[in-house]
């Protein structure tokens, strides 16, 4: 009887004991969670569009690890952050975004969209949900006007300034704005709204410029090129630009070199500057331009940081995991503006996990000086931004990357926009945008 | 006015003013129209012999090339991981006529299309899965210098690529016509349950038909993996061998071939001399609509058996 009540007893006692620490690692469960913030990721692993969105994926994993594994988290606050799959589809994006907005101690810090269409779906959504958009370098370039769009972020360029570079890049190349008159600019274009948003900008800089531009759409998803070409050869123009996507940009590069056409004339957007872009063309690739914002390679102290602490030291593993490759770059450099957003608003609002509302003023407020990108290892690796009210673009400048068979590297020097004529079109734009939607502009 | 001329004028004295541009515009149709050819066979080929419109044809043709991209990625010589994918397409034959056909023997053929709608996510995900998402560059040797004749530009890889489907294409109607397994095929296609009363084993009738299919396929994801590098967006040029199918019909083999060059040739030169007015970008839904046109006069194609009802 006693043996038996003893059992019970230490039964009962293993039971309390381990309520006990359940309830003590719920505790510190939630504890921990108090300390962090939450970071959606809208990804596209599978799909016609996972060999760009995989490196993309992956950069915005690795560089919220280092985060966390170098530093400790933001200021001690630790990042967390969950995928979505969204295949590049509108639809799953949206689904992907309402899945996600509240999750985290604070709900969604703010949202990468990674897809035109689906930063169109989620701009109405931005300010009810308290949710900012960063969409960097793609989405609706009219957002730039941070007085309309006060949730929405697009710097460091917009794909209106980075047509403008492109025809002030040509110039240089030409010898002067003057030579510009009589050229012949071809625009190789996705068939999509976002393939489309540099025509206007290009048509207008047409008639300033007197070249003479022909716009040639290819249909998703690209696979099949032969009239676009067919149509290049009889043009002969003296400069391509393409915004392509995905497995239009490969097809474009081979085609080209199919049909010998100088493929240091032809400059891709920096969507269409990627390594999967010109590695399935081979050596017919070597000459091919891109535009981009930032550099190509491994060769900043933050990519050695990746190595030690995301990967142990594993470069081969890092490789694997695409790192150095162009979009991985790129999305470091986002997951990068997003962390010191978040710096920058604990500057003002403490080192605690922050709403949406807040990030939107860290966003606001962001000022990536030379001395910063050092501290962050990315000294050369991008120009240095500050954003403001009324710019939500800011510098807006592009810089020309050349493939030379094995990797990127510039090619230019930074080069600023044709301001003078985008940003009126896009105040003017914004404007109209106000007007449809009720909206009243800040005064900034 | 300006319009009448722009549609029924300007482009003809565009062609006439430019003949030879015309001719490489004739050419490249041609050309072109082979390799949609290439994929609108696996599916002839399947509906020849089964009465399935096989929906998993386009992610068919993106496994084959995976699965050989991988194996050479892996460093197997060219010669030996194309005979390795041949067998594991054989093999994948032999697993969908266990897995699948062999239980849905005589059911509706709508029934066998779903089937293949769940096959083709299958394939797609387990072909992701093995071999991965990122873009696999291609190269099995094939030749690719471009060179002049007479002013019109010619590529070595799409005269190789012609050659390839043309061989192919005889090979099969051949096949098909004057062999006992052929014709055992074409009995099969008309009525599982009459061609298993005469003695056709149709599972066996239906692994060859699948097997061949796959085989098609590869030749397939080969010229079009060489050109675009191989990639998920691989599986969508079913999409261009669906007017084909359309226009040729979707049980003869020459029907295929002469479908896709009618689609290649049309598409290019409405692109190319009536695409400016509308925008660009026509040549896709052009394709359909022609081959609506042909579906409206013949709705079993320009090849197919004829469409016989009696009351």
């Amino acid at each position: 009887m006693k043996l038996r009540n003893l059992t019970l007893s230490l039964v009962g006692l293993s039971l309390v004991g381990a309520a006990a620490g359940a309830a003590g690692s719920l505790v510190t469960t939630a504890a921990f969670a108090q300390a962090e913030q939450f970071f959606p990721m809208l990804v596209y692993r599978t799909g016609p569009y996972a060999p760009s969105g995989i490196p993309v994926a992956n950069g915005f994993r690795d560089y919220y690890t280092l985060i966390n594994e170098r530093d400790g988290g933001i200021n001690g606050v630790k990042i967390t952050f969950e995928e979505c799959e969204t295949k590049y589809n509108t639809k799953l994006g949206v689904e992907c975004y309402e899945k996600l907005k509240n999750k985290g101690p604070t709900g969604a810090t703010l949202v990468n969209p990674f897809s035109t269409g689906i930063t169109y779906q989620l701009i109405p959504k931005a300010p009810v949900d308290e949710v900012p958009i960063l969409s960097m370098g793609y989405g609706r370039t009219a957002a730039a006007d941070g007085r309309v769009f006060e949730w929405i972020f697009n710097f460091p360029a917009t794909y209106w300034s980075q047509a403008s570079a492109f025809v002030r890049y040509v110039a240089q190349q030409e010898g002067g704005e003057a030579n510009l008159k009589g050229k012949k600019i071809a625009h190789v274009y996705h068939n999509s709204a976002y393939g489309k948003e540099a025509n206007a900008t290009l048509e207008v800089l047409a008639k300033k410029y007197g070249f003479e531009l022909t716009l040639l759409a290819v249909d998703h998803p690209g696979q099949e090129q032969k009239s676009t070409w067919l149509q290049v050869r009889r043009l002969k123009p003296d400069w391509i630009f393409m915004s392509g996507w995905g497995v239009m940009n490969q097809v474009a590069v081979k085609e080209a070199a199919a049909i010998n056409y100088p493929m240091d004339h032809f400059v891709g957007n920096w969507w269409s500057g990627s390594d999967a872009d010109v590695i399935p063309a081979g050596d017919g690739s070597i000459g091919y331009k891109s535009t981009a914002f930032h550099g190509a390679g491994t060769g900043w102290p933050v990519h050695q940081d990746i190595i030690k602490y995301v990967y142990g030291g594993d470069e081969a593993k890092a490789k694997e995991n695409n790192i150095g490759e162009v979009l991985y770059n790129r999305t470091i450099v986002n997951a990068m503006f997003g962390v010191e957003a978040v710096r920058t608003a604990q500057g003002k609002f403490g080192n605690k996990p922050l709403t949406g509302k807040q990030v939107r003023w860290g966003l606001e407020n962001l000022n990536i000086t030379k001395a910063r990108l050092k501290e962050l290892g990315m000294e050369g690796f991008m120009k240095p931004l500050k954003v403001t009210c009324r710019d939500h673009e800011t510098g807006g400048s592009v810089i020309i990357q050349q493939w030379d068979g094995k990797k990127w590297s510039f090619s230019s020097d930074w080069i600023p926009p044709i301001s003078e004529v985008v940003r009126p079109m896009i105040e003017e734009a914004a404007a109209a945008y106000a007007k449809e939607n009720n909206i009243t502009p800040r005064s900034c | 006015m300006d319009l009448l001329t722009a549609v029924f004028v300007a482009p003809f004295l565009d062609m006439a003013g430019s003949p030879v541009f015309l001719a490489e515009v004739v050419i490249v149709g041609v050309l072109t129209g082979v390799m949609y050819s290439l994929v609108a066979l696996g599916f002839v080929l399947i509906f020849k012999a089964s009465g399935v419109f096989n929906f998993a044809q386009g992610v068919m043709v993106l496994f084959a090339a995976l699965t050989l991209v991988g194996l050479m990625e892996r460093g197997v010589p060219v010669w030996l991981a194309i005979l390795m994918t041949i067998l594991v397409m054989i093999g994948l034959a032999f697993a969908i006529e266990r897995f699948m056909l062999r239980h849905l023997v005589n059911q509706e053929p709508i029934i066998l299309f779903m089937a293949t709608i769940g096959l083709a996510f299958v394939l797609e995900g387990v072909g992701e899965t093995l071999w991965g998402s990122n873009v696999k560059a291609l190269d099995v040797g094939i030749p690719n210098a471009s060179f002049e004749v007479g002013g019109i530009l010619l590529n070595e890889f799409d005269l190789f690529a012609a050659a390839s489907c043309a061989v192919l294409v005889a090979v099969l109607a051949v096949f098909f016509h004057y062999t006992t397994i052929g014709r055992a095929l074409r009995a099969v296609a008309d009525d599982h349950q009459a061609a298993l009363s005469v003695g056709i084993p149709l599972k066996t009738i239906w692994v060859i038909v699948w097997s061949v299919a796959g085989f098609v396929g590869l030749v397939a994801g080969i010229m079009w993996g060489a050109r675009s590098g191989v990639q998920f967006s691989l599986s969508l040029i079913a999409l261009k061998a669906l007017p084909v199918l359309i226009l040729g019909g979707f049980t003869s083999v020459p029907g295929a071939i002469v479908g896709g060059l009618i689609i290649g040739v049309g598409e290019k030169i409405a692109e190319i001399y009536w695409g400016p007015l509308l925008g660009g970008a026509i040549e896709n839904w052009f394709a359909y609509m022609l081959a609506l046109v042909f579906l409206v006069f013949r709705p079993q194609g320009l090849f197919g058996e004829r469409i016989i009802e009696r009351v």
